[in-house]
């Protein structure tokens, strides 16, 4: 097994309430000198780096609100690849393996894991770039299904529950006014025509009042 | 290979129809009833745990792993058929209650001219004007020979809605194109929301006769005719892809199991694969599975019901050597035609300038209209001879799928700071009117086995071969238009729609209907079971489900393969009658 590698943040750019979202490994958290290391499943210290810059880029954290950094985009798509999702055990891998019209979807054998670690390799020394570059280079390889995958993936790390690492502190929530998954609506489902209705985001370990465990953490059978 | 002990009746998959038929069979007869169901066990209080986006409706996670299986598709008998690797267009479910689970909850009851199709087009447009290559055909039972049985289905899982024509009586408010019913829907309608109501305001401009989507999802507390009783819908937002937590929305696992469960002569054994329907001489003998822990296993029976989704019963149909192959060329040949999926997809697309509060939804809330359904509004110079209805839905906007919503032209690139800034200020602002329509039956259009890919168990893989026609295409066309018109009145910013010709696609989400290739019908020469859904060539095998389905309607087809199955329940029945105990 390869040495565990960390990621190192500043404690303040992840949600605001880090040590509570990835509370999961309590006790590799380090919150010193305002920083914390998260510890990585899958990507290398240098691999997350890369994308963390990327998922920065596909969504900035700018004027209108925070963005993939705050949000811990990097960690959720560590942890989906570290899991059954990046190794492909729920996708059809058995040959041959034909490439087909774009109807018939991705028809190629690499993994998720495959994906990223070859596209990780192809973007260099991205991390270091500056923005204008970054976006240069990420324009060019818009048709990859790198690019796509990596695309979808920071969306996923911006909404999903917080869980799944990405979300934290449900920022993504709070940034779209979307309260999580709330028991009832009954009494509201039919008012406020016209008018935003914004409860209070909760996660769903808070709604169900117990820890809920992603399918990231499944252990292969 | 084991044998086990025989059972009277040996039902394959755990759904909707296998557990109505098994709950029909248990409480009408004295006969040992046993389910194999391939996935794992359900329950009411698993689903609070489950309203997650991410794992349930984007990684899809009550779904058949695809992994283990799939299907492969080609777009016509030129073209190589590959493996669909990840799900897209369709999504088979999996585990006690099936894709029941985890549907939306739509109910609709078909139109009468739809169970005469072959004979009604022919009639009213002549065979000459018919789009080429059509196969369409009667069903071999009229709406009013299942009648009683919709109303069966609609009162065991409390659809709610508003009826448009009882005992022949229009009323405004329901659907006035349905046949007649005998009696008002179980419970009232959903609640309407503000996007509803716009929608309702508008058409009711245009003239058109708006009407809330049926829902299996309970507009209140009901308790059903066997004593069930059930929550009432709280709008949460999590129906399509997720059970319900407070089991509001009508699912097999909070309707007919926990009858089931109390019955001595009934069983259910889940992680069982059934590869095979064993038969000699014209008689199913039983079936022979894999179990849970892998060993190969033969269950004697005296009656097989085949109750799993459309590709699964089709292809055990033709791995177990049952029945004659389709072959397009011929037409001649029953097993595998008429493969049919829905016409949907060119939705137009309307922005409004206040929040719509979308999060909340329920999984059949929405209103619509009928007015373009079936053919009632077609001369023949439209270029189709079936439509489809128009609606509004607001079923719950989740975050991840729903981000992303703007005016097209409003970012030049889907990711970066612009997007982010448009998809912001766009957010919970975009709805659609959407067109659900008829799909019709093509001799083109087939299942068979694919020659190369092969399952987990090294069984071959269902092949579709299937695409969009002209027909299709003008069907989307004539849609866009009326959505146009709809989303003008509405008073919104909106896009209009002008539909391209397109290729089927299965990397997109269409709806789970996936009908035909077991097809019911009057004549063994052009069906696969009879109008009881008796095998013709083996009259001890029943083959239920939408692959009965001889095309496909505009409506979504629970329902109805409801309604079916509890009429081919009371065939089944009726010889067993003398160990009748009456009500089920």
């Amino acid at each position: 097994m390869r040495r565990r590698e960390f990621l190192t943040v500043p404690a303040a750019a992840l949600g605001g309430t880090l040590l509570y979202t990835l509370a999961r490994e309590p006790m590799r958290l380090q919150a010193q000198d305002g920083s914390v290391n998260i510890p990585l499943r899958f990507f290398s210290a240098a691999e997350a780096r890369v994308i963390t810059a990327a998922c920065a880029r596909i969504f900035p954290t700018d004027s209108t609100g925070p963005g993939a950094t705050e949000a811990g985009v990097v960690i959720y798509i560590d942890r989906q690849l570290a899991g059954p999702y990046g190794r492909d055990k729920y996708r059809y891998t058995k040959g041959p393996f034909v490439e087909s019209v774009p109807e018939h979807g991705y028809q190629g054998k690499e993994t998720p894991r495959e994906i990223y670690r070859a596209g990780i390799a192809s973007l260099g020394g991205f991390a270091d770039l500056a923005p204008e570059k970054q976006d240069a280079t990420l324009r060019s390889m818009e048709r990859t299904t790198f690019f796509q995958m990596l695309r979808s993936h920071t969306i996923e790390g911006m909404f999903c529950d917080p869980m799944h690492g990405g979300n934290a502190g449900l920022i993504g929530w709070q940034l779209i006014g979307f309260p999580g998954p709330q028991m009832s609506y009954r009494d509201e489902i039919d008012k406020h025509h016209g008018l935003p209705y914004r409860p209070k985001p909760v996660s769903l370990q808070q709604v169900v009042g117990h820890p809920v465990h992603g399918w990231e953490e499944e252990k292969d059978s | 290979m084991k044998t086990l002990k025989p059972v009277n009746v040996a039902i394959v998959g755990g759904g909707w129809t296998g557990l109505a038929m098994a709950k029909e069979i248990t409480g009408r007869t004295s006969l040992s009833v046993l389910i194999l169901e391939r996935g794992a066990p359900r329950k009411t209080s698993d689903y609070a745990a489950g309203m997650d986006e991410l794992d349930y409706a984007i990684r899809v996670r009550m779904m058949q792993n695809i992994a283990d299986e799939t299907i492969t598709h080609r777009h016509s008998m030129r073209d190589a058929a590959v493996p669909v690797r990840q799900y897209g267009s369709f999504l088979p479910g999996s585990g006690v209650g099936g894709a029941g689970e985890h549907w939306n909850g739509h109910s609709f009851r078909f139109l009468e001219t739809q169970f005469v199709l072959a004979t009604h087009l022919r009639e009213k447009f002549g065979a000459a004007h018919l789009p080429e290559n059509l196969s369409a055909q009667d069903w071999g039972v009229t709406y009013n020979d299942l009648e009683q049985y919709y109303w069966r289905g609609e009162q065991m899982m409390g659809v709610s809605g508003k009826a448009g024509n009882i005992r022949g009586q229009k009323l405004a408010g329901g659907n006035v194109f349905e046949g007649p019913r005998m009696s008002e829907y179980p419970l009232p309608p959903l609640k309407t929301t503000y996007a509803g109501l716009r929608f309702k305001e508008a058409v009711e401009k245009l003239g058109y006769s708006p009407y809330p989507h049926p829902a299996a999802n309970a507009s209140e507390a009901y308790k059903n005719p066997d004593g069930i009783s059930r929550a009432g819908c709280a709008y949460c937002g999590y129906c399509e892809r997720f059970g319900c937590m407070i089991g509001a929305k009508a699912q097999p696992t909070n309707t007919l199991m926990p009858i089931l469960a109390k019955r001595k002569t009934f069983a259910i054994r889940t992680g069982c694969w059934v590869r095979r329907v064993v038969h000699k001489d014209g008689r199913a003998t039983g079936v022979q599975y894999v179990d849970a822990t892998g060993e190969e296993v033969f269950q004697p029976a005296d009656e097989v019901v085949m109750a799993t989704f459309t590709l699964n019963n089709v292809r055990l149909l033709a791995l177990s050597k049952i029945g004659t192959a389709y072959d397009p060329m011929t037409a001649k040949g029953t097993l595998g035609k008429n493969l049919t999926h829905q016409v949907g997809g060119a939705s137009t697309r309307i922005f409004f300038d206040v929040p719509l509060n979308a999060f909340m939804g329920s999984g059949a809330l929405g209103m619509m209209i009928a007015d373009f359904d079936g053919d009632h509004a077609l001369s023949g110079s439209e270029g189709i001879v079936r439509g489809g209805t128009l609606s509004v839905g607001t079923s719950g906007n989740r975050p991840i799928a729903s981000w992303g919503g703007y005016p097209a032209g409003t970012a030049k690139s889907n990711w970066g700071s612009e997007w982010k800034a448009a998809s912001l200020a766009w957010r919970d602002k975009v709805s659609g009117v959407g067109f659900t329509g008829e799909h019709l039956a093509y001799r083109q259009n087939f299942m068979d086995l694919d020659p190369q890919y092969t399952d987990r168990m090294g069984d071959p893989l269902l092949r579709f071969t299937l695409d969009w026609t002209e027909h299709e295409h003008r069907q989307r066309v004539y849609a866009a238009e009326i959505q146009t018109k709809i989303a003008r009145a509405m008073g919104v910013k909106f896009e209009e729609a002008h539909p391209a010709p397109v290729k089927y696609n299965v990397v997109q989400y269409q709806t789970t209907h996936i009908q035909g290739g077991a097809v019911m019908g009057a004549s063994p020469e052009t069906s696969v079971v009879n109008t009881n859904l008796q095998h013709w060539d083996v009259p001890n095998l029943w083959v239920i489900g939408a692959s009965a389905f001889p095309q496909n309607a505009s409506g979504n087809p629970t329902l109805t393969a409801l309604a079916l199955t509890y009429r081919a329940a009371d065939a089944f029945i009726a010889p067993h009658t003398s160990r009748s105990k009456g009500a089920a």
